[in-house]
């Protein structure tokens, strides 16, 4: 352990033994759920400190209904399914994209939203539906393709829209009074585009530490440091501790291609229900390139698996292992709940990465 | 080198009859098979090769190649071909005395691809070496996508004091590594994901057997050999604590790998320790022997960066755990099947 | 939720860019940082920059990465050749399998 790493861990054991109580911060996002188990950072957490992980897992979040409408696009003959591959092996009630492919569906693995737009160029006979997932972060990247496709009037382009807002989403957990948390820690990437000044809400309306985070493991446990230092003084301020790409007011440009090509709008979430204004609809003067509407796809309400607890796991409210499908019926190879799907998603990620059984020290 | 010298047109193409059994099939096996592989046994055109065999054990294993594309950075279909068949015999503690070649291919097959590949199955199997001594072609109609699938069957000679398996491992014993993880399913990622993505990792499909062999010669106290292909160096880790019943301690600081193959897997979110290898290997040694067997790979051009990364241990429940640059641990699991890109 | 990683813009033509990831090179549309030049660093998200860094904020990510895997090795003796031959172009598109 290199001695900047350590000074950190010994000030959040110093930290803990000063709080004196057991304190629960949620990891917002999914990305920081990665890096914390990749990275072996629950190994060195002081006892009493627990780390949630949070909503912000695009797969995880994204609601049954849109992936069966995903899987029924990926039916029609002429229609060219481009999605990140995160989705591939989400499954709906229809299955997933990946057993879409497999029985003769054209579904395309991409990188970057670009790609599904240069499908459409390149194969004029066909139609391509991209698979619009992610939170501001990805969005502003659906929004310069779809206003891109209306610049040049291309007609075969369309986007199954699901993005979501992910301050309404914290604002909502903290709304269910069963929630209880001590802080957050504040996805790093989102606050690039939507600035750190977006969190306000949550500080000033719930009292609710806040400290933004860079994913590299120094920098998530130095915003540790920051968010025990505010609980133990008592305080409830946003702090910013990803400086080097986020600024308070985010990324203009950014925001503006949103606002260009969505209004926000009340989505559903898996296992969260539908949050008022949450989630990103196409303006009605890119309506053209809504799947659902060109297509004709009726959403269904979702159904959870009976016992699956993706919804309490998203929500802070229990760990994977508290889950008795968890390990158990609910594998990577063969997910029940959205959490097992993604690397990412919390359930994976514990069964990936989980937490040593028993703590061992060199 | 190849002894053929007509060239064919650029656009001859595979057709049905290539596989009918008649003349057909006979030219392209003179022309292209046995001119581009060319050896006695196989010059024989027998039903079966006869080999010579020094021991009274030999190892026989096969290998089916379906990868997409067939031509990547730093090698091809061919080329795995020949080192995935010659790696599981080598790590058995095999010298490889034949490979078999078995052809798929599609009709409509460009004629001067196919050479490319079998001159490359010429080259790596040289470089062994070893002879392609029996073989069979099949054509079928269109849909297979790719066009060509390959399965080689290996036979190797055992000496009689070789013996490796999971059975003569210990807690304390050394884990080696020949070398930089993850380049070859990182190279083919590189032509494979939508990225338009440009790159200087090449695959690292080599044939193995003459460094491996060199351990075993010097007397090595070599306890289980696996090359780390499809499920990465972290399958067979988890293969060796599965069947021993015993823990392994991996440092992650002591991973080899190139900053080109680790920025990729950044990129696209994948864990290089799940990441496919074609021409690397994991060495269980006695821990007494460790320093000279990491000397020896190192003398080796497919060994240049080995490295001791880790240890067997007694821990139970068995688990492969890895220590973090940054002090922390974790688990490393199974990995569960093919990883995909992600952005997020 | 979402990954992003550092790299420099080698060339820049309108809003699509050459940027260098450690030697590998993607194609990035610039249009979210439009101020951008070449030899610039940006954060990379989905084939997309969304912020522009400091060249030194940049380094200490790729360096922390270095330290994470150790030192490294010395280069093969085929490397050279090998990086010239190697390199390649994807298309824009994952073909199937």
């Amino acid at each position: 352990m290199d001695s900047a790493t350590k000074r950190l861990v010994e000030e959040l054991h110093s930290l803990a033994r000063s709080i004196d109580r057991p304190v629960s911060v949620m990891e917002v996002c999914g990305t920081h759920t990665v890096s914390i188990f990749r990275h072996g950072l629950r190994s060195l957490m002081p006892e009493g400190v627990r780390l949630v992980s949070g909503p912000g897992c695009p797969v995880c979040v994204t609601a049954q209904r849109h992936i069966d409408a995903a899987v029924q696009l990926g039916g029609f003959e002429d229609v060219i399914i481009a999605t990140y591959g995160d989705m591939m092996r989400v499954p709906g009630r229809l299955g997933s994209l990946e057993a879409c492919r497999g029985k003769g569906g054209d579904v395309r693995i991409i990188a970057s939203a670009r790609s599904a737009l240069k499908l459409a160029q390149k194969h004029p006979d066909k139609r391509i539906v991209f698979v619009a997932v992610g939170f501001e972060t990805t969005a502003p990247a659906t929004a310069a393709v779809v206003l891109e496709a209306g610049r040049t009037g291309l007609d075969n382009f369309f986007v199954l829209t699901t993005h979501k807002l992910i301050v309404p989403a914290m604002l909502a957990l903290l709304d269910d009074e069963d929630v209880r948390l001590d802080g957050f820690l504040c996805p790093g990437h989102v606050s690039v585009v939507i600035g750190s000044d977006a969190y306000r809400p949550v500080v000033e309306r719930h009292r609710m530490p806040c400290v933004v985070a860079g994913f590299e493991p120094k920098g998530i446990l130095d915003s540790l440091v920051a968010l025990l230092r505010q609980i133990d003084g008592k305080a409830a301020r946003l702090e910013n501790r990803y400086e080097a790409v986020v600024t308070p007011s985010g990324n203009p440009v950014a925001r503006q291609l949103m606002d260009e090509a969505f209004s926000v709008a009340d989505t559903p979430w898996r296992a969260m229900g539908v949050i008022p204004q949450s989630g990103l609809e196409l303006r009605s003067e890119f309506r053209r390139f809504d799947a659902l509407t060109r297509f004709g796809i009726q959403l269904r309400e979702d159904e959870d698996h009976p016992g699956c607890r993706c919804g309490d796991v998203i929500r802070g409210k229990v760990t994977p292992a508290e889950c008795t499908l968890f390990g158990a019926s609910c594998t990577p190879l063969n997910p029940l709940g959205p959490c097992m799907v993604s690397s990412e998603g919390t359930c994976s990620a514990w069964f990936k990465y989980k937490p040593p059984a028993h703590s061992k020290r060199s | 080198m190849s002894t053929f010298a007509e060239t064919e047109p650029g656009d001859a193409r595979i057709v049905l009859a290539h596989g009918g059994g008649g003349a057909m099939m006979g030219r392209l096996i003179d022309d292209y098979i046995v001119a581009a592989l060319d050896n006695a046994t196989l010059r024989e055109l027998a039903d079966g090769a006869v080999l010579k065999n020094e021991s009274s054990r030999i190892v026989m294993t096969t290998d089916s190649f379906v990868v997409v594309p067939l031509e990547f950075p730093g090698g091809d279909i061919g080329r795995l071909a020949v080192c995935g068949t010659v790696n599981d015999l080598a790590v058995m503690g095999g010298r490889p005395i034949g490979l078999s070649l078995g052809l798929i291919i599609e009709e409509g097959f460009p004629l001067a691809r196919l050479r490319r590949i079998l001159d490359s199955i010429a080259a790596a199997a040289r470089e062994v070496p070893v002879d392609v001594v029996t073989g069979d072609t099949k054509v079928i109609e269109h849909g297979l996508g790719e066009g060509l699938l390959i399965n080689t069957a290996g036979v190797a000679s055992l000496d009689e004091n070789v013996h490796t398996g999971f059975d003569g491992i210990a807690p304390g014993d050394a884990i080696l590594v020949n070398g930089t993880i993850g380049d070859h399913g990182m190279a083919v990622m590189s032509v494979r994901n939508g990225l338009e993505f440009e790159t200087p990792i090449v695959s690292d499909a080599a044939p193995l057997a003459g460094m491996i062999q060199s351990l075993l010669r010097a007397g090595i106290g070599v306890r289980f050999m696996r090359d780390a292909t499809r499920g990465g160096v972290a399958g067979v880790l988890a293969d060796i604590s599965e069947r021993t019943g015993l823990s392994i301690e991996i440092h992650e600081d002591k991973l080899p790998c190139r900053p080109a193959t680790r920025a990729a897997a950044e990129m696209l979110g994948f864990d290089l320790l799940s990441v496919a290898n074609e021409g690397k290997v994991v060495i269980v040694v006695d821990p007494a022997d460790a320093d000279r067997a990491l000397a020896m790979l190192r003398e080796h051009k497919y060994g240049i960066e080995a490295s001791m990364i880790g240890k067997v241990t007694a821990g139970d429940p068995p688990l492969v755990e890895l220590v973090t640059e940054n002090g922390g641990r974790r688990i490393v699991q199974r990995p569960y099947g093919e990883e995909l890109p992600r952005i997020c | 939720m979402c990954l992003a990683v550092p790299g420099q813009i080698v060339e820049l033509d309108g809003n699509t860019a050459v940027v260098d990831l450690q030697g590998n090179r993607i194609e990035v549309c610039t249009i979210m940082t439009p101020d951008v030049r070449p030899e610039d660093w940006v954060l990379v998200h989905a084939g997309f920059s969304i912020s522009q860094l400091d060249e030194q904020a940049a380094r200490e990510t790729w360096s922390y990465l270095d330290q994470m895997f150790g030192e490294e090795g010395n280069e093969g003796p085929d490397d050279a050749e090998d990086t010239d031959n190697g390199r390649n172009t994807t298309t824009g598109e994952a073909p199937r399998g």
